[in-house]
């Protein structure tokens, strides 16, 4: 890279860079805590990924501006495997998610991102979003009327506050304000503390403590292919929405990657694996950070803070950080795919509710984006399998024209031979392909199918307007079938 | 006196209804228009999720102007479409006082007093900020 575009990356808007990732490190701490809480592990797992991944990927990333850290999406798919093999076996899936996606940026797979429609990918923010709303309701079990009202509280300063100052960010002032309240009004609610160890350290290089085996490497390979997918799937879709809000173009092959290198780094570092963050990224461009310089101060201001205040964070009532789980989840929800729902072509939002539903009975946000893909490919094939035959008698030649229109193709030929009048008594008969295309050969069988059956009548079979690729494959396949039909 | 007309449109029935008051006012002083539409955050976070390319996205925005531009090529007033990226308010302000605009002509939602509290009104912004006249369509 020429070393004036990388001085831009970096330094072409330092005061906005450095503010806004104040601005972003602030707001990210309570994320990155309430995804650790989901994610079934300690806090500082989610706070070491977010302040490992945000560094590594200001140096790595392929979209300056772009904030990365502990997501949402990627805490929802570990849940088993830490519930049933804990932490050490996280860790090591989150360096393998790295290699994985590393893979996927070297051999350029940001391209097959276009294989996933637009409507699994709102089905998929949908999913994202539902989810993280109902794991914030385990918090509210056995909680009495008190726990309701800190959360209202939280979430009236969230959404009120930005109408008389964007100064702070609005959940940041939402948690001091219900931490107050709640340690001086000695409210005895459940609080971060009471759901793991905050130690006030950086944290240290290690290898994850896991026997080396090919057992372990099949426990963790599942998670990590779909936290891979997942990781990339979200980081890419932020890419672009940031690309679209600065006006700018980035390198999504170079994301991929340093998405993998910054996901390596943070398992090695005990922390869990990451991907972009929409909101965070969008907070960031809208208090003027759009460097590298901003996604690097976040990490590193991120951990001082941590550092410096671990003492006070632990005192933050569950409340508070429930409060803004569900802001979250009302923000990532896409609520104009509700609106126009109607409005959208059937099978788009039969294939953006099926991959809502298969996400939430299947807890697994990869799963469901490839059953959408699938869904949306079968429908696709559906939607132009449809052939069109019209035929035209010309009577001076004892002749018959059917005039073909459409795809044929494996899903499109088995009712094609059906539009065909066997029984004409005519000599000949015209297959005009002019509007038709062949693609495999079950278009080549079916055709010599219908060739074979009107020679059954002695009819001759005459083929007009078939396309150069077309007559490629017909010559190519085509022959072999007929040789031994006549 | 108004040889400048910026126009803020977001698309709407609204801002059709801007427009036309717009085209009066450039008619009358043989000014020109310069349509300005705003893409904030959350629409961007929209479209692209709507769209599969930037091809697309641009030309579903541009889909979205085009009642606009079709009344604005009927009244032949000479005018300029820009898009910018951004907080509408602001945004709208800083080209008018940078680009040394004479009116800005901008449509009103329509809020009450407690919608405009929690959505927070795009014209009240623009015309407290602005440094030229601003006419406010309702």
């Amino acid at each position: 890279m020429k070393v004036q575009e990388l001085k831009q990356e970096w330094f072409g808007n330092v005061r906005g860079d450095v503010l806004a990732g104040i601005v972003v490190a602030l707001a990210l701490i309570p994320e990155a805590i309430a995804f650790s809480i989901i994610a079934g592990v300690d806090p500082m797992v989610g706070l070491y990924a977010s302040f490992c991944i945000a560094v590594v990927i200001a140096f790595v990333g392929g979209r300056p501006g772009m904030i990365s850290a502990a997501t949402g999406a990627m805490a929802l798919l570990m849940i088993d495997l830490i519930a049933d093999h804990g932490l050490q076996y996280l860790l090591a899936a989150t360096i393998l998610t790295g290699v994985i996606q590393i893979i996927f940026g070297i051999s350029k797979m940001a391209k097959v991102m276009k294989f996933v429609p637009r409507s699994v990918m709102v089905g998929f923010v949908n999913a994202l979003a539902i989810m993280i709303f109902t794991s914030q309701l385990q918090h509210f079990v056995n909680e009495t009327w008190v726990m309701y009202a800190l959360v209202a509280l939280t979430l009236a300063i969230i959404y009120l506050l930005p109408r008389i100052t964007k100064a702070v960010p609005s959940t940041l002032v939402a948690i001091v304000v219900v931490t107050v309240v709640a340690v001086f009004g000695n409210i005895n609610v459940g609080t971060v503390g009471d759901m793991g160890a905050l130690t006030q350290q950086l944290p240290v290089f290690l290898f994850p403590s896991i026997p080396f085996t090919f057992e372990t490497l099949m426990i963790i390979l599942p998670y990590s292919l779909s936290l891979a997918i997942v990781g990339l799937l979200e980081s890419l879709l932020t890419a672009n929405i940031v690309d679209d809000m600065t006006d700018t173009e980035s390198n999504k092959n170079k994301e991929s990657r340093g998405q993998g290198i910054a996901n390596i780094v943070s398992g090695f570092f005990g922390g869990m694996a990451g991907c972009a963050m929409i909101g965070q990224s969008v907070i960031n461009v809208k208090s003027g950070g759009n460097g590298r310089l901003s996604s690097l101060v976040a990490g590193i201001f991120l951990m001082f803070l941590i550092i410096v205040l671990g003492g006070v964070v632990v005192q933050i009532p569950m409340a508070a950080l429930a409060g803004v789980m569900i802001m979250v989840a009302i923000s990532t929800f896409d609520w104009s795919s509700v609106k126009n729902l109607a409005k959208l072509p059937k099978t788009d939002a039969i294939v953006m509710v099926a991959t809502v539903i298969i996400v939430l009975v299947t807890h697994n946000l990869a799963i469901g984006v490839l059953a959408g893909v699938l869904l949306s490919a079968i429908f696709f094939a559906a939607k132009i399998s449809k052939v069109k035959v019209t035929e035209e008698l010309v009577l001076r030649d004892q002749k018959k024209i059917y005039r073909v229109e459409g795809q044929l193709f494996f899903a499109s030929v088995s009712d094609f031979p059906a539009k065909f009048n066997f029984e004409d008594s005519v000599k000949e008969v015209e297959i005009d392909l002019t509007n038709a295309h062949l693609w495999d050969d079950s278009a080549i069988g079916a055709l010599d199918k219908i060739e074979m059956k009107f020679g059954q009548n002695h009819v001759k079979v005459i083929y007009t307007g078939v396309n150069a690729e077309s007559k490629q494959l017909k010559n190519k396949i085509g022959g072999l079938s007929n040789a031994s039909g006549h | 006196m108004f040889n400048r007309i910026l126009l803020a449109v977001d698309g709407s029935e609204n801002s059709l209804r801007s427009a036309r008051y717009a085209t009066e006012l450039a008619e009358k002083f043989n000014g020109t228009i310069d349509v300005i539409y705003v893409v904030d955050s959350s629409t961007a976070k929209e479209d692209v999720l709507h769209a599969t390319n930037k091809f697309e996205i641009e030309k579903k925005r541009k889909e979205k102007l085009k009642p606009m531009r079709e009344l604005l090529e009927k009244s032949g007033t000479d005018f300029y479409t820009h898009v910018l990226h951004g907080e509408p308010g602001p945004e709208i302000v800083e080209f008018a006082n940078e680009n040394a605009i004479d009116c800005i002509v901008i449509g009103s939602r329509g809020l009450n007093e407690l919608q405009s509290f929690i959505l927070g009104s795009v014209s009240h912004k623009v015309a407290k900020r602005a440094d030229c006249p601003v006419l406010i369509v309702k």
